[in-house]
């Protein structure tokens, strides 16, 4: 079984006084996987979007730099010590920096940036955050390309979007994500953001705001950047039971236990598809088992779609858990991104979306969004988003869009057969059907650290040390080799907890 | 304001039984009031909606050529054309955006001659142009337990929206005379000097918005002593740099002063007018240092605010500015381009000014002349301002701010005439 964190007790308490939020910050941030107690910064778990070496800290104020360094209990969040200014107080001008610390040095330090230092020949990269095509390239969808052809040769102004973006980009993409039949203009409020992350941040903001007191619940594991976004929103963030680590299967009894036992009204962030780390996702029939405690709890689901069209290959399959959630009449909100299924990575492409009752519930939300997102800044970048409406507004581009996009689902769907098929023929015996059995851009295959840093060390091969590798990375070169040396590492030792 | 009131909604609903939240609404969100339009962006949409054949819109500090259209630069086309015809790859910029962007930003507004930026004092990452940095600057400085920001008296509209959200107590010191419409430096002094250690203050580095009154180089220069004997934390907004003058590095030399005196500033750039990019989002936010590490450690904590909030910038716009920058001839041209912009907008100026007087007006209208950058400062009270938006729908905003990008030969004799009916 998983350690259990003193602090995750998940219940239905009391709502929440003004006084217990800092304590709550506190035990949030101790949530957060990167979160180191003894150093009191921040770990870079080598997210796999960034190529960065990134020392990170919080600043603990001047008074406790010659502390000892303090216990989990009492992690050190800024917010906690608000008013203490006296770090200000003492020293000139000249040294108002000088109490920044460095951020204690990562334990699994720039992992990209390992790799691309690596000299080894025989190197492997699965840890990237992006799709690789077979011979391991970056790949901007031929449709895409056209796309901005187009948008170069009518010479396109670059004048501001409104506030909250570029209309014909949103209803796009509200009609890919929420399909034909439903009447966007009357029951979504939409807004443009800066791909996936800025949907989270600006959501978790419209929560923090009008949906106070009722905290965030993210499945363990998830994407280690949800929970630095829902602190910095200043939501209490909390974990429910999603992945069974001894099964390498879905939790689905746990995660309706967590669903029933937290308060009525609380806030579930729900991976769309293709969850991020482990692949695994509930079926169609374990969603409606799922939504319907929602119902019964009136919880607000909050849905992340980074996936979309990306991980099945089929666009209207891939949106299935949030659409029905919307049909059985659950408050969601819908983070959209861009990124993955269009290849548009680095143009940060997205919306937020908040399902809503009536067009003067639309127009109201639609309103307070713009004023959240005004003083962060300002208004959306253009560029991607003229690409993707682009794209879904032309016939013949959007069809050829729709093919692309499948290719890169397929070709990751045959990786993780051969994969597996591979790792039969080196004479593995485990059972890795939990890799086929899963969905996305990554498998989460069950090795613990020390197998990964063997694969590292001994291998090359750069991975996160969850046990988490990226399909993508993976092509008929290297197949062979990772499937023998994952074999290596894990012959005869178990790949569950 | 709606904030407030919508919390109280809330509190009052968490309080009633369960039972009865569910009869009211199956949906969270049916308590919610429309919240007030942005005042400078609201303006349009009010425009937009106005049906009158002669309106005009002076709100939006976005700049327009003669013929009163949005201009893109010709510098910023070509590189737009080297851009598509090079197929780069879409992948993710770092958290700071890409090294070559920063690196040319920085050396665009410090200069490559400058000391502290060749020793590596000088670090910075990519923004979402001027707002987005704002925004990290302010959550980082709150971080690091900040409490107060100080800004000029008046100053851009969304500056205290920033801060206020970032959780920063925002304070003004005295800065614009309106009775004499002219630099209260006097004031402004006074301010500064009585501003309690720690505090932010914050500087336009030129071309003052809203009034377009910037001190002179010699108030400059006693600005910078003043507050070198303060211990204050010198930020710097910077959103016209060539846009002002038409010359970037002389717009630049508040900024470059201050670094050369000592102070350990930090500054935010924005591309939006002065490269004409508005909708592409890109800019920096840059601090120096005492040294290199030092600056790299701001630099890193730039990047936890960042991650959370948007993980990194966008390309394309960053792309653009780095192909022209990188460039010599390019570079050039854009500068023309800039300065071509900067006169337009000075001979508007002029024009308007001796429009108001063949309109008959015995006001002093000098202080549109003095003023510099894209916004004249006019001195039309908020009464005024509405009657000229009703009578002559002429729309700028409730401040008496004319964006003067969108005055134009064939407009200028309209939009007199309108302040002159409102003014006399």
């Amino acid at each position: 079984m998983p350690p259990t964190n003193n602090n995750t007790t998940i219940d239905a308490g009391e709502p929440t006084s003004e006084d217990q939020l800092t304590h709550i910050r506190r035990s949030s941030l101790a949530l957060d996987p990167a979160w180191d107690a003894e150093t009191n910064s921040l770990r870079h778990l080598g997210d796999l979007d960034d190529d960065d070496l990134i020392p990170i800290a919080y600043f603990p104020l001047k008074a406790n730099l010659n502390e000892a360094p303090k216990t989990k209990q009492e992690g050190l969040h800024p917010s906690a010590s608000a008013g203490d200014v006296s770090a200000y107080s003492q020293g000139s001008s000249d040294d108002i920096w000088q109490n920044v610390p460095m951020g204690a040095p990562d334990a699994i330090l720039g992992i990209a940036q390992a790799y691309r230092q690596c000299e080894d020949p025989r190197k492997v990269n699965v840890c990237v955050g992006a799709y690789r095509d077979d011979a391991g390239k970056s790949y901007v969808l031929p449709s895409v390309r056209a796309a901005e052809k187009m948008l170069w040769e009518s010479q396109e102004p670059k004048e501001y979007l409104p506030i909250e973006g570029d209309k014909d980009f949103v209803r796009c993409a509200l009609k890919f994500a929420y399909g034909p039949n439903m009447d966007i203009d009357t029951h979504v409020a939409a807004v443009q953001t800066l791909s996936g992350t800025g949907a989270c941040a600006i959501g978790g903001r419209f929560l923090a705001q009008f949906w106070k007191n009722h905290p965030i619940y993210v499945p363990d594991p998830t994407w280690s950047n949800h929970i630095s976004i829902f602190n910095q929103c200043g939501l209490d963030c909390r974990k429910y039971r999603y992945y069974n680590r001894s099964t390498n299967a879905l939790d689905l009894e746990g995660m309706l236990k967590d669903l029933n036992r937290a308060k009525d009204g609380s806030i579930f962030l729900l991976h769309a598809c293709a969850h991020n780390p482990t692949g695994c996702d509930p079926s169609l029939e374990q969603w409606k088992e799922v939504i319907d405690v929602v119902r019964q709890k009136h919880h607000v689901c909050f849905f992340d779609s980074a996936y979309q069209g990306f991980a099945s290959g089929n666009a209207e399959v891939d949106a299935q858990a949030f659409r029905y959630a919307v049909s059985q009449h659950v408050p969601i909100l819908l983070a959209q991104s861009f990124a993955k299924n269009f290849g548009l990575y680095g143009e940060r492409v997205g919306t937020l979306s908040v399902v809503c009752g009536d067009a003067e519930q639309r127009d109201h939300i639609l309103s307070e969004l713009r004023l959240i997102i005004r003083p962060l800044y300002s208004s959306p970048p253009r560029h991607g988003s003229s690409i993707v409406k682009t794209v879904l507004m032309d016939p013949a581009l959007k069809e050829q869009y729709y093919e692309e996009c499948a290719g890169m689902a397929l070709r990751i769907q045959k990786m993780r057969v051969k994969l597996v098929q591979a790792l039969q023929k080196a004479g593995s015996q485990h059972d890795w059907s939990h890799i086929t059995g899963q969905i996305g851009m990554f498998a989460f295959t069950g090795m613990n650290e020390a197998m990964c840093q063997q694969l590292t060390d001994e291998f090359s091969i750069y991975l996160t040390m969850n046990g988490r590798i990226s399909m993508a990375g993976l092509n008929q070169k290297n197949l062979e080799y990772v499937a023998a040396s994952i074999h290596v590492v894990t012959d005869g030792k178990s790949i569950s907890l | 304001m709606a904030m407030n009131a919508l919390s109280r909604c809330s509190n009052q609903l968490r309080r009633l039984p369960l039972t009865r939240l569910r009869q009211m609404s199956t949906s969270p969100w049916s308590f919610f009031e429309m919240a007030p339009l942005d005042p400078i962006i609201g303006l349009n949409e009010q425009f937009q909606k106005d049906d009158y054949p002669s309106k005009v819109i002076v709100g939006v500090g976005a700049y327009r050529d003669e013929k009163g259209k949005p201009f893109v630069l010709p510098s910023v086309r070509k590189a737009e054309k080297i851009l598509a015809e090079g197929g780069l790859d879409m992948e993710y910029a770092g958290i700071a955006g890409e090294p070559r962007f920063v690196d040319l930003a920085l050396e665009f507004a410090y200069g490559e001659d400058s000391a502290a930026l060749k020793e590596g004092r000088i670090q910075g990452v990519q923004a979402l142009s001027g707002t987005g940095g704002l925004r990290v600057f302010g959550e980082m400085m709150k971080k690091h337990g900040s409490t107060t920001l100080y800004l000029p008296n008046p100053s851009w509209g969304n500056h205290k929206n920033i801060f206020t959200n970032s959780g920063l107590e925002v304070k003004n010191y005295r800065y614009y005379d309106a009775d004499n419409s002219s630099l209260d430096f006097e004031g402004m002094v006074h301010d500064i000097k009585s501003m309690p250690a720690g505090s932010i203050v914050l500087l336009h580095a030129c071309a003052h918005n809203p009034t377009g009154m910037d001190p002179t180089l010699e108030q400059w220069k006693e600005l910078s002593s003043v507050i070198k004997e303060q211990d204050l934390v010198t930020f710097f907004d910077c959103a016209y740099q060539g846009f002002a003058s038409g010359d970037a590095s002389k717009d630049a030399a508040a900024i470059r002063m201050f670094v050369e005196d000592g102070h350990l500033i930090s500054m935010v750039q924005s591309f939006s007018k002065n490269f004409g990019l508005y909708g592409q989002r890109v800019g920096a936010l840059s601090v120096v240092g005492r040294d290199a590490e030092e600056a790299k450690k701001v630099v890193s904590q730039m990047k936890t605010v960042i991650r959370p909030m948007y993980s990194n910038p966008p390309r394309h716009g960053a792309r653009l500015v780095t192909t022209i920058l990188e460039d010599p001839q390019l570079t050039a041209e854009f500068r023309e381009e800039c300065k071509g912009m900067a006169d337009r907008i000075n001979t508007m100026r002029g024009a308007l000014k001796d429009s108001l007087e063949s309109a008959g007006s015995t006001r002093d209208w000098s202080h549109i002349t003095d003023q510099i950058g894209m916004f004249a400062y006019s001195g039309l009270s908020n009464e005024q301002v509405l009657e000229m938006r009703a009578k002559h729908h002429v729309y700028c905003t409730g401040d008496g701010r004319i964006s003067m990008a969108g005055v134009t030969s064939d407009n200028v004799d309209y939009i007199a005439n309108a302040i002159h009916d409102v003014a006399k």
